[in-house]
């Protein structure tokens, strides 16, 4: 890994990797570095490309960092990674893809992620996405993401893709046991052509399950950015969905939650705003000594934060 | 010294404000009150630059800032808040608070400056600005704002609308103090007597006019027998 690697890196993970540290890093679709312990094992998986990782129960507050590094110009990679946490495990996964591409072939990364969570057990999950380089419209990195919450089990999710990222298409699929949480926030900010898709379907299959998904983003230039998410209560049940964007210039936002109660004990409800940056904002932000534009970036940075 | 020359504001030919001219000093605290519809919200509105006089000057220390943006006027000293507080999706009480010190910012100096507006830091620096705070709390917060700001003239409309439970007179206490510290000048709107009983002057607006301009003594007549008895009886009530 060169310095530029890590610099890229550093972008997705927010600190340097620890050689000690529990890790998988892949570079141009090959592992490049990886450390496990007796209690989180990762292997590589035989049939396709991608890892496979074994949290085991006695697991308490410890990081894995999974990113993924993208520098050969054009390249097309696709990864299957599975996460499987024993019951009772309480484990932090730090992933992220980052590409770097200066020529016109498009680098495309497609990640597959399966998560099969054990009984009580704790998992969050951060995820980063982000591009670079000279030429727009050549960075592709699109997710699938499956989830089994299994009873009494929780996932938080929080997934942000924030700047050079030009196509995506993300899609979210979740079924939660008995009294499963699942907590995702996803940020995502759009410019110049970029467009983004952003695909759930969360199934409240077990009694008194609960999600609650917050989605907030910022579309600039001529980028377009479409949510589309479907929450089914199966069960007695609760489920919130909460779409927030700010638009901006040309470009185009579309939000379309869709809540299904199959069990009259299904408490879910969506909220969905698409809006501009309002003028009050704005003029409050000048009568502290801010200009327009760093009004402007003040308020993006904390809707985004 | 601010001081307004000759200000008219027009809309569709109607005034609204007609050749006010207002001196005020350094450290004074002037208060601004009049019926409905008098032109007060606009008065304070064009010495912040949120509204461009039709004619008149804006003058800051002899400086003509008429001109001048919101935030240059910001930046010379002048700050603002508003009658209904702005909210912010994702900004935080800190945030704000660190805009308001131009990033010259410590959690002790936000803790101080909630402290003052009666707030317990723990509970607000890490809320966001949002419609989960009553409307006293964002009050509150503007004031804690301006109070950072530290501006040379604070300028405040109506500082008492949408305070429900929090005791008047802590409101009137945090006036004292920045009177009585002499950092700042205070133009407030408000139709509040216990306001009126520590403003250095007040100033009596009715259709766009200066009707009374001096201490609370040469316009009580005025007061007793005009609507803004009335008015303020009905606020103090």
């Amino acid at each position: 890994m060169n310095n530029e690697d890590k610099d890229i890196l550093f972008n997705i993970l927010n600190e340097e990797i620890d050689d000690n540290s529990v890790h998988n890093i892949r570079k141009n679709g090959k592992t490049i570095s990886r450390n496990d312990s007796d209690e989180i094992k990762i292997i590589s998986k035989k049939d396709k490309q991608g890892i496979e990782i074994f949290v085991k129960s006695s697991v308490k507050n410890q990081t894995i960092q999974v990113p993924v590094l993208l520098t050969t110009e054009g390249f097309n990679d696709t990864v299957y990674n599975d996460y499987n946490i024993e019951a009772n495990a309480e484990v932090t996964i730090v992933a992220g893809c980052a590409i770097h591409n200066d020529c016109e072939i498009t680098s495309i990364h497609s990640g597959v992620h399966k998560f099969n969570i054990g009984k009580n057990a704790k998992v969050r999950y951060i995820e980063k996405h982000y591009g670079c380089g000279q030429v727009d419209s050549n960075k592709v990195i699109n997710t699938d993401t499956i989830i089994n919450l299994s009873e009494s089990s929780s996932l938080t999710i929080e997934t942000v893709q924030i700047s050079g990222v030009d196509k995506s298409l993300r899609n979210t699929v979740a079924v939660l046991e008995m009294n499963s949480v699942l907590e995702i926030s996803e940020k995502l900010m759009t410019a110049s052509n970029d467009e983004v898709i952003s695909n759930y379907k969360i199934d409240l299959k077990g009694m008194n399950s609960k999600v609650n998904l917050i989605s907030r983003s910022i579309a600039k230039s001529n980028s377009s950015q479409n949510f589309v998410s479907e929450l089914v209560g199966n069960n007695k049940s609760f489920g919130h969905i909460e779409c927030d964007a700010i638009i901006m210039d040309n470009a185009k936002v579309s939000s379309t939650p869709k809540i299904v109660a199959k069990n009259v004990e299904a408490e879910l409800t969506h909220e969905a705003a698409i809006g501009k940056i309002s003028g009050e904002q704005i003029l409050k932000l000048e009568t502290l000594g801010l200009t327009k534009e760093e009004a402007e970036a003040e308020i993006i940075k904390g809707f985004m934060k | 010294m601010l001081e307004l020359k000759d200000i008219c504001y027009k809309i569709d030919n109607k005034d609204i404000l007609k050749d006010i001219n207002i001196v005020i000093k350094s450290h004074e605290f002037v208060l601004i009150t009049g019926p409905n519809g008098s032109g007060k919200s606009t008065l304070v509105k064009i010495i912040m630059g949120l509204i461009k006089p039709t004619s008149g000057k804006v003058l800051l220390d002899g400086v003509d800032i008429t001109d001048k943006r919101v935030y240059e006027r910001a930046r010379l000293g002048i700050t603002f808040t508003f009658q209904t507080p702005v909210i912010f999706k994702g900004l935080t009480v800190r945030d704000l608070l660190c805009i308001s010190r131009d990033y010259y910012y410590d959690d002790y100096v936000g803790r101080e400056l909630l402290k003052k507006v009666g707030l317990c830091a723990q509970e607000y620096l890490d809320r966001e600005v949002n419609n989960s705070l009553s409307g006293g709390e964002l009050k509150r917060i503007e004031l804690a704002c301006a109070l950072g700001k530290q501006g040379k003239y604070m300028l405040f409309d109506e500082p008492e609308a949408g305070i429900d439970l929090w005791s008047f007179e802590d409101l009137t206490n945090i006036f004292k103090d920045v009177k009585k510290s002499k950092c700042s000048g205070l133009v407030v709107i408000s139709h509040q007597e216990k306001l009126f009983n520590i403003a250095d002057k007040i100033i009596v607006l009715e259709n766009g006019s200066i009707i009374e301009f001096g201490n609370k003594n040469k316009i009580n007549k005025y007061l007793k027998n005009s609507k803004c008895e009335k008015c303020m009886r009905d606020n103090n009530e």
